[in-house]
């Protein structure tokens, strides 16, 4: 009990320390780097996925595609990759955001597909009798229905995405995984577990967002379906 | 990468055979007695939620909240109190598995139709027995689908546990990284993955022996 008051004590000067809100390995510009590297990725893999996923799922080709690139990307070990794109290619942010891209798009490309997949059938065929054209029959019923799941696809990869932007600082790249990688090989818990807290608090603030995200966009007809992740 | 270094060093694997064997043994320890544990876990956990329904929303945002826990800030804080051991790595991947395993769980009950449950109660078994011998082979398809999930991101994970020395295959990519040569990289990454592929195929292929009766349904991963 004793421990975890010194160490929350510990957290709290490290946080506190006016050393820590300046210069290139303060936290502010640490977590602008976090959040950049994070946010590009996100981005292309929406487009991405969302592209494909609503294709093959307003189609209904290609889905064994889906279905075995979703299996074969989960098993992908992060860490590996972000070290041997690294490897490979070098250090620079490029490279590391492909890979950052490559995690971050099976998720949404999954539930994408399947939230379209499962539409009520009657209700796209209610959509057609009343004349909608295809591309309406996917932005009015199809889009609104699978967005519980659309969301939770991209609620997944966010998550992936800054739990790996965290990894991505051990060949040398900046954000919040710096202050980990840096405290660990310095011997310095101090700022291993200073670092450590403000990951965690990122990640719940980016779990909170797309809860409060969920509330404000999802029809309300919608809701109870949505427990799952 | 140095200039002229072939991408994969053939003979580099052919000399560490025996050491690679050892570390995939290692990886695959860590990263599936987590998902006992988390099985351990879960199923009383899931059998109380079902039961108890208040209890389910509460249980599971909390296992939500921890999956959203970055891998390496969730190994920073138990280094404190578990040191630089096994059990650092197994402790959060356990944590990991229960956000995929209870709902699973909770599911699998769910779908057992009522008169099953009702037929059982008629025949005279008490709520445990009911429980345990009817509901729960029922809801086995289920559950290994939400198995299979937690078991194949688990051994993923396994290897960032490197970075506290704790990482099975994970530790021939650092080793890759300090030495500036792929090979080892490429060898673990490809290794990790064919062990959550195979792991996946052999979890499906308990699961159709297991429940011969639920061919076909109930397996969404």
């Amino acid at each position: 009990m004793n421990d975890l008051l010194n160490q929350i004590r510990l957290v709290g000067d490290w946080l506190t320390s006016s050393q820590q809100w300046r210069g290139d390995d303060g936290i502010p510009h640490r977590l602008t780097e976090h959040l950049t590297y994070s946010g590009v990725s996100l981005l292309f893999a929406t487009l991405i996925g969302l592209t494909f996923g609503l294709l093959v799922g307003h189609t209904g080709r290609g889905a064994f595609a889906v279905a075995s690139v979703a299996n074969l990307a989960r098993a992908i070990p992060t860490f590996g990759l972000v070290v041997l794109v690294v490897t490979l290619a070098g250090l620079s942010t490029t490279p590391v955001l492909v890979a950052l891209v490559a995690l971050a798009v099976p998720p949404i490309l999954i539930n994408t597909f399947e939230g379209v997949r499962g539409v009520d059938p009657d209700a796209r065929d209610a959509a057609k009798g009343m004349g909608m054209t295809g591309w309406e029959v996917l932005l009015k019923v199809e889009v609104p229905m699978a967005l519980p799941l659309i969301l939770l696809g991209l609620r997944v990869a966010a998550i992936q995405v800054v739990a790996t932007a965290t990894v991505a600082a051990y060949p040398g790249l900046g954000g919040l995984g710096r202050f980990i990688v840096d405290g660990l090989a310095r011997n310095d818990y101090e700022l291993v577990i200073g670092g450590s807290t403000v990951v965690v608090a990122l990640a719940l603030v980016v779990q909170a967002l797309f809860t409060a995200l969920r509330h404000v966009v999802v029809s309300p007809g919608l809701r109870p379906s949505v427990r799952r992740s | 990468m140095r200039d002229g270094e072939p991408l994969v060093r053939w003979v580099w694997i052919g000399d560490h055979l025996g050491e690679l064997a050892h570390y995939t043994g290692v990886h695959l320890r860590l990263g599936l007695l987590p998902v006992l544990f988390g099985l351990i876990i879960s199923i009383p956990l899931g059998i109380l939620c079902h039961r108890w329904r208040w209890v389910y929303p509460p249980t599971l945002t909390a296992a939500n909240v921890l999956y959203s826990i970055p891998s390496l800030a969730l190994f920073m804080i138990f280094v404190r109190y578990t040191g630089l051991t096994e059990r650092t790595v197994m402790i959060p991947l356990t944590l990991y598995t229960l956000s995929v395993l209870i709902p699973n769980v909770v599911d699998g009950l769910a779908s057992v139709p009522d008169p099953v449950r009702q037929a059982a109660t008629a025949m005279g078994f008490s709520t445990v027995r009911r429980v345990v011998q009817v509901e729960l082979p029922i809801a086995v398809p289920v559950v290994v689908a939400g198995v299979r999930v937690a078991a194949v991101s688990s051994i993923s994970l396994v290897a960032v546990g490197q970075l506290i020395g704790q990482g099975g295959l994970g530790y021939y990519i650092t080793r890759g990284l300090q030495l500036d040569f792929p090979t080892p990289i490429i060898t673990a990454t490809v290794l990790i993955m064919l062990l959550a592929l195979v792991t996946d195929a052999l979890l499906v292929l308990a699961q159709r022996l297991l429940t011969p009766w639920a061919r076909g349904k109930g397996a969404k991963a």
